[in-house]
């Protein structure tokens, strides 16, 4: 029986030996993989991408103090992106489950219609939740826009929830009791982490602090948007750290989760806040598109 | 003749798109050979999520030559003219003829059209047809700009006769292979025939029958054990399989102490799972599943259904502990924090309204049913299994002690959610469910959020036909027009509601329904029975006429204008206004309800033909004349009151 991390490897060795880059996790903190640039921002533009990652999820208000055994605060999710889709998609995707041991001879799987969204990506895609003996274990989507805008490739993202396959895999009722590595328990990496910011979301997250520091990340964010309208010469566009701002926007979500999870976002606020997000995150991937060709030119001498 | 077929291969469609879907598609392609007159006829349409199939015969192998009939220009025109009508159509002068029609004489050339072979007209005419499939949500697959379909379409089957009809279509093009299960067919591409379609797909584990995939799964469920009858889910499975198979799957009784209605909706809802049913009725620990693969002799299908369905039941066991750290009663307060409507305000305010409104319909116990109504909104049960708002209250109000009628009328207060649904059980839950929907309706039209057309976000006429159907077939008969406290817009809303349920749910016909809301609809129940009385006495050979008498009695004092005030005096009466009043007297008699009253109305056809026959309402006498006129108002006046005759559309007039 393959450990977690085995399954992993797995995962991404087969995803690599069809022309994949096998990414590490983006290093600020996100809600899910289809945030990290490796995927919100490739997937604009009609540049070809494939890339597959293992991103750790924060969900704020799905911890459950570690008592829960199939609710996280954070999970890890693998996620596929394949720029354009091609014509096997599927088969290649049930070809990766069966490279982690599952036969689906004996297995009954279904692909159940689940068309996803995110409102503050400005994002939404068509596609299936993938069940396997009654439990999803993968969202599949074909991405149809992102930023508010069509996308001129149309690309699949496959996302693996890990812990759902490794305890269907391992048979194990709690996710705590999944074998991470031989020998050492999932409870040991990473029971603290849903236990004590368990605690921090719910409990003692200072608010004042979260919106203060939401309003200043979300001020950086616009500044850049805005600076980047001003920009004419194509060296100095190509430069511009777009990059910079994206990364503003993903700490104004999290925060957002944040507050929300400390029950501090009120429903009347809450429509407001997510529009605030949307607007940044919109404005980058628009500003992303069009700096798309002074991205591709040579450097300037 | 030759049979034609047609499989388009896709990524899983949606199970509940596919029916329209299918029906759709024999239209279409019906439409497509009778107008280009291929003849033939749609035999079957069929398929799975994977596949939409299509099957016809008949179709002749070449359509018939035809002649074109091309009009030129007139006999007398200029030669040059005609010559160039001629060169046009690549003839001469001499192949044209002169073809007199009703405007007269014309040249006209006849064109002969070769008829063109069915395969190559299909050829062209399919891509079209197939992407004109109308789907709820649609995507592209090939890149921005490129074909769009509801999931991505990955081969073609088109086949007349023994020939491929070939096209492409989203890259692909038609063929004579399809394929099979996803895992348990072959994983190459399989050549059929027409005639061996069906057996090369069952060969390879895909049923292309819905009905034989319906019935292997009735079949199969009946022998694993007792479930209610659910014909929605099995419609689901139906589509969402290939090739079926049910098994039954078991959970620890231990989970039997939750609400059956969760136990339910998480088997039902989340798990498309069919609920069984034990000897007595109650729940069974039981579930049955279907699968998309034949058999599972290892269990390893049945294992993990119950490791899901163990982790939901933990969880909703988790919400349901939980949830009993705190009352109902302590959570309406949180309602202050929870949104009803931007422009409206919380569920507090709308709790306080409710509270004040239900008091009014149903006393205390209706009252302190609406303070607790709403506070399920907080829980954590209800954040996770939304359709059960109110129903969760209501066992929530039970097992906190609270009392048991109140419960009830929590429980029961969204009902009902459609016309066929039934109405709350009780006059407590009636008068919650009407306090509810009432403040709702009122709340929204004060801020002009009104429904129009198709647009009717919060469903308030779903809301207001609840109102309807709960004082139609309900205990409390509080007037319709109160309730609306005074909103003319309110009221006009009702009143179509009232019309709509009429037609709908009584069958009564537009006149009659417009002849008995015009005298009145603020009690509902009496033009219910009054509707009821015209609809029953309309057939009667008097009912039309007298109608018709009326609607000319209107007009007259229509066309008199100021109409003299006070009674007729009987001695200026002639023999026939005598007869019309020693009529109308016998006919004012009051017992007998509204049926036997309208007999007795038609029953004044005689006296008021004479009356027409005999008098010219217009005498050149002003005070005769006036007399008159007072007779037929209070004609009008006095039998007006179960329906206004002259609403009723009549052959005679």
């Amino acid at each position: 029986m393959d450990s977690f991390q085995e399954t992993v490897f797995k995962l991404k060795k087969y995803w690599a030996d069809r022309g994949c880059v096998i990414q590490e996790p983006y290093d600020i903190e996100v809600g899910a993989g289809t945030m990290s640039p490796e995927t919100f921002l490739r997937v604009l533009g009609p540049k070809p991408w494939r890339v597959g990652y293992v991103q750790p999820s924060r969900r704020p208000a799905d911890g459950r103090y570690g008592d829960n055994p199939n609710r996280l605060y954070k999970h890890q999710q693998l996620q596929v992106i394949l720029k354009p889709t091609p014509k096997d998609v599927i088969d290649q995707y049930l070809g990766s489950l069966e490279a982690i041991g599952i036969d689906l001879s004996k297995h009954d799987l279904k692909l159940e219609e689940d068309n996803w969204e995110s409102p503050t990506l400005g994002a939404w895609g068509i596609g299936w939740q993938v069940m396997l003996d009654g439990m999803e274990i993968t969202q599949f989507t074909y991405f149809q826009q992102c930023g508010g805008m069509d996308l001129d490739l149309c690309p699949a993202e496959i996302t693996y929830g890990l812990e759902r396959i490794v305890s269907f895999l391992q048979g194990k009722e709690s996710v705590y009791d999944i074998d991470w590595a031989p020998g050492v328990k999932y409870s040991e990496v990473r029971y603290f982490d849903e236990l004590q910011l368990s605690v921090y979301n719910f409990e003692t997250a200072d608010v004042e602090m979260l919106w203060e520091a939401l309003k200043r990340h979300e001020a950086e964010a616009q500044r850049l948007v805005d600076g980047y309208k001003l920009v004419e010469d194509p060296a100095e566009k190509r430069r511009y750290p777009l990059l910079g701002a994206y990364d503003q926007v993903l700490k104004c979500s999290n925060l957002f989760n944040l507050l929300d999870a400390r029950g501090a976002i009120s429903v009347t606020e809450r429509v407001g806040v997510i529009g605030r997000v949307r607007k940044i995150a919109v404005g980058v991937a628009q500003a992303w598109v069009d700096q798309e060709p002074f991205r591709t030119m040579k450097e300037v001498a | 003749m030759l049979p034609f077929f047609l499989e388009v291969g896709a990524e899983e469609i949606p199970d509940w798109m596919i029916p329209a879907a299918l029906e759709q598609l024999g239209k279409d392609f019906q439409a497509v050979l009778d107008g280009h007159k291929l003849g033939g006829t749609v035999t079957r349409t069929d398929g799975t999520g994977r596949r939409l199939v299509l099957w016809a015969d008949g179709l002749i192998v070449r359509q018939a030559d035809s002649e074109e009939i091309v009009s030129g220009p007139p006999k007398g025109a200029n030669p040059k003219a005609v010559e160039g009508f001629a060169k046009k159509n690549g003839v001469s002068v001499d192949d044209l003829q002169v073809e007199t029609t009703a405007k007269g004489e014309y040249f006209t050339f006849r064109r002969q059209v070769a008829g063109r072979a069915t395969g190559e007209l299909l050829a062209e005419l399919l891509p079209d047809l197939i992407q004109k499939l109308n789907f709820p949500k649609s995507m592209f697959w090939t890149g921005k700009g490129g074909p769009k379909f509801i999931r991505p379409i990955r081969w073609i089957v088109a086949l007349l006769g023994d020939d491929v009809v070939g096209f492409e279509l989203a890259g692909v093009t038609s063929g004579r292979e399809t394929f099979g299960h996803r895992r348990l067919g072959s994983r190459a591409a399989i050549p059929v025939t027409i005639a061996g379609y069906e057996s090369a797909l069952e060969e390879n584990f895909v049923i292309v029958s819905s009905a034989a995939r319906r019935a292997k799964i009735e079949r199969e469920i009946q022998a694993l054990g007792a479930v209610q009858a659910d014909a929605k889910l099995l419609e689901t499975l139906t589509f969402i399989t290939e090739y079926p198979a049910a098994i039954l799957g078991g959970f620890d009784a231990s989970y039997l102490t939750l609400p059956k209605e969760v136990l339910t909706m998480v088997m039902r809802f989340h798990q498309k799972y069919f609920a069984v049913s034990a000897a007595d009725g109650s729940l069974a620990p039981n579930f049955i599943a279907v699968m998309n693969i034949p058999s599972d002799p290892e269990g390893h299908v049945v294992r993990g259904n119950e490791r899901v369905l163990r982790a939901r039941f933990n969880d909703a066991r988790f919400f349901y502990d939980i949830d009993q750290k705190r009352t109902l009663t302590d959570r309406v307060a949180d309602l202050a924090n929870v949104t009803f409507q931007a422009k409206i305000g919380s569920y507090l305010e709308k709790t306080t309204r409710m509270v004040a409104l239900a008091q009014e319909l149903g006393g205390e116990d209706a009252a302190a049913a609406a303070y607790l109504a709403k506070a399920d909104l907080t829980t954590e049960m209800v954040k996770e299994f939304t359709d059960l708002q109110g129903i969760i209250g209501g066992l929530y109000i039970a097992a906190q002690g609270g009392k048991a009628e109140v419960a009830k009328a929590v429980y029961e207060h969204y009902k009902p959610l459609s016309m066929e649904d039934s109405i709350p059980s009780t006059a407590t839950g009636q008068a919650l469910a009407l306090a509810d929907k009432i403040d709702t309706l009122r709340s929204c039209f004060a801020v002009d959020m009104i429904p129009t057309g198709s647009k009717d976000p919060f469903a308030l006429r779903r809301a207001a036909q609840g109102v309807v159907k709960i004082l139609m077939e309900g205990e409390l008969t509080p007037s319709l027009r109160e309730l609306c406290a005074g909103d003319a817009k309110l009221e006009e809303f009702f009143v179509e509601r009232l019309k709509h349920y009429f037609r709908e749910v009584k069958g009564a016909a537009y006149d009659e329904i417009a002849a008995v809301l015009a005298v009145g609809w603020a009690d509902v129940k009496d033009a219910l029975a009054r509707l009821d009385a015209v609809t029953a006495v309309r057939p009667t050979p008097n009912f039309e006429p007298v109608a018709a008498a009326f609607k000319r009695i209107k007009n007259i004092l229509t066309q008199a204008g100021t109409l003299p005030e006070g009674a007729p005096d009987a001695s200026l009466f002639n023999e026939a206004e005598s007869g019309v009043a020693a009529a109308a007297e016998q006919a004012a008699i009051k017992d007998g309800g509204y049926a036997a009253q309208l007999e007795r109305i038609a029953g004044l056809r005689p006296a008021i033909d004479h009356f027409f026959d005999e008098v010219l309402v217009n005498d050149p006498d002003p005070v005769v004349r006036d007399n008159r006129l007072r007779l037929l108002n209070q004609l009008i006046t006095e039998f007006s009151s179960i329906a206004d005759f002259s609403e009723i559309v009549t052959k005679s007039l």
